[in-house]
């Protein structure tokens, strides 16, 4: 039997005005503008862009403001736009030589041509709580220091010219580089699905998925060969004018790892690599992605698995999307009233059977 | 200087809107037009390569906007492909690309196109000096004991 439930829509509507009343706050207190979240929640920005898949901080700190800084639901919203638009087409690959670096250091190097620039970072802070903040205390500006060029090679293309790494090579059959926000993600997939999965994956996910590597799950033995973090420009050829232009500037975060070797008794061993590549300042999440490539890599560099999560493609890809993991989580907290019905029938019947069957006894 | 339009239309694009739009109306031009394709927002999918060299993948999606206009006197074409979802920047950036192929080029290239190539600049060489402050210099560490 169908039941129609209705009578929701008063309380609805309700639950939504008072929903805005709340995300209001106490009224006595400034009105959080735009502008604010867009300058002082940068690093809020950068997941909710990474994580919804579009590089747009003005719309990022708008779906901030409106989910009450909650950030999946912030990514929600972004990914629910992000739907409506349009595609112009697709931009030439990014060079990450040709970063702008805020941000550059290598674990594995002391002495890398360019140096070690640490940036804005929270490493080396004390993680004490700063009371002058809540004093409304003033920050100096940072003086920047002399004028200064910068042209970085990657840090892994030192180990490249010894021959000592695995290089990466472009694909004959990069044509067809799978989107999976146009084809459904298919299992097995191949690196730069997985990787287009994988940076669009929730940071904290990644971050568990990553640690379990360290910990013995799929072990890998990574060492941040590089992590820079800075402006690019994007390329993209105007379908009108049939030449390139440098369309955007965005920020993205970079990481390479360095991990254990490949080799035989013919074959030399060489290090191999993850890689990991995210908008916005994430350098967490670029580390995370890095070594979770590198552990989903077993098979193409002829590992054995350890059966470890990490290693496991369908697990991880299918996994990390934060979006189709809350819908599946959270639906089941709304009306499942016919369901739950014909379970509770189903229980009814069989617990008389067998109170039945022990009279019988 | 003589710019191409690839290199103009790249600094048209990645220039921030309120930039753009002072600069242009700064200028006092207030041309006559009609849009051959009015702004319309949509995406691009930015791409990178495993490691900087490997095989390609989709890295994400970037807001833009794109119109194009005809300018009424001489009927110059130009497209406004901007990063951002801004109407009024694409709509600015097209007419910038149509009047550098008029007879306005000196003026729109160097009281605009030239001042978002200056402003771009200090906008990099300023992370380039923060960055260069932040700087590890290993060399200058002297341990006590080895001063003699």
């Amino acid at each position: 039997m169908y039941v129609a439930v209705k009578g929701g829509e008063r309380a609805i509507d309700n639950a939504h005005r008072w929903l805005e009343d709340e995300r209001r706050g106490d009224r006595k207190v400034t009105d959080l503008s735009v502008d604010q979240i867009k300058t002082q929640l940068s690093l809020s920005i950068a997941k909710v862009m990474a994580e919804g898949s579009l590089f747009d901080p003005e719309l990022a700190s708008l779906a901030i403001k409106q989910a009450r800084g909650d950030l999946i639901e912030a990514i929600f919203l972004i990914r629910a736009y992000r739907t409506t638009l349009p595609r112009f087409g697709v931009g030439k690959p990014i060079n990450t030589d040709k970063m702008i670096a805020k941000r550059r250091i290598s674990a594995t190097f002391k002495d890398i041509p360019g140096g070690q620039l640490l940036g804005p970072t929270f490493d080396y802070t004390h993680r004490l709580l700063d009371f002058k903040l809540l004093a409304d205390g003033s920050i100096d500006e940072f003086e920047p220091g002399k004028d200064t060029e910068q042209m970085f090679q990657h840090v892994t293309q030192f180990l490249n010219n010894e021959g000592i790494i695995e290089t990466e090579e472009t694909s004959s059959s990069e044509a067809d580089s799978p989107d999976l926000t146009r084809q459904p993600l298919e299992i097995p997939a191949n690196r730069a699905l997985r990787l287009q999965a994988l940076t669009r994956s929730d940071e904290g996910f990644l971050l568990g998925m990553a640690y379990s590597t360290q910990r013995g799950f799929g072990r890998n033995h990574p060492f941040v060969g590089e992590l820079r973090i800075g402006l690019i420009s994007v390329e993209f050829e105007i379908p009108e004018l049939g030449f390139n232009i440098e369309i955007a500037e965005i920020e993205i975060s970079e990481c390479e790892t360095v991990n254990q070797f490949l080799g035989s008794k013919i074959h030399p061993p060489k290090f191999t690599r993850g890689y990991g590549f995210v908008f916005g300042q994430s350098e967490r999440k670029a580390i995370s992605m890095a070594l979770v490539d590198r552990a989903l890599r077993w098979k193409e560099l002829g590992e054995v698995s350890d059966g470890a999560p990490a290693q496991d493609e369908e697990f991880v890809l299918y996994h990390g999307d934060n979006i189709q993991a809350t819908g599946f989580v959270e639906h089941i907290k709304l009306p499942h009233y016919v369901d739950f019905q014909a379970e509770l029938e189903l229980i009814r019947k069989i617990r008389k059977t067998a109170f039945e069957a022990k009279k019988d006894e | 200087m003589l710019l191409g339009r690839s290199k103009w239309l790249s600094y048209l694009a990645k220039s921030s809107e309120s930039d753009l739009v002072g600069l242009y109306e700064s200028t006092g031009l207030d041309p006559s037009y009609t849009y051959l394709r009015k702004p319309e927002i949509g995406t691009i999918m930015a791409t990178a390569r495993i490691g900087n060299t490997g095989q390609k993948f989709n890295a994400g999606e970037i807001s833009v906007t794109r119109c194009s206009i005809q300018l009424e006197d001489g009927k110059i074409v130009g497209h406004g492909y901007v990063q951002g979802r801004s109407k009024k920047k694409s709509t600015v950036a097209a007419l910038c690309d149509a009047l550098m192929q008029s007879d306005k080029r000196t003026l729109i290239e160097s009281k605009i196109v030239i001042k978002l190539k200056e402003i771009e600049k200090k906008r990099h060489d300023l992370i380039k000096r923060k960055a260069e402050k932040t700087k590890v210099d290993f060399f200058t560490l002297v341990r006590g004991e080895d001063e003699k």
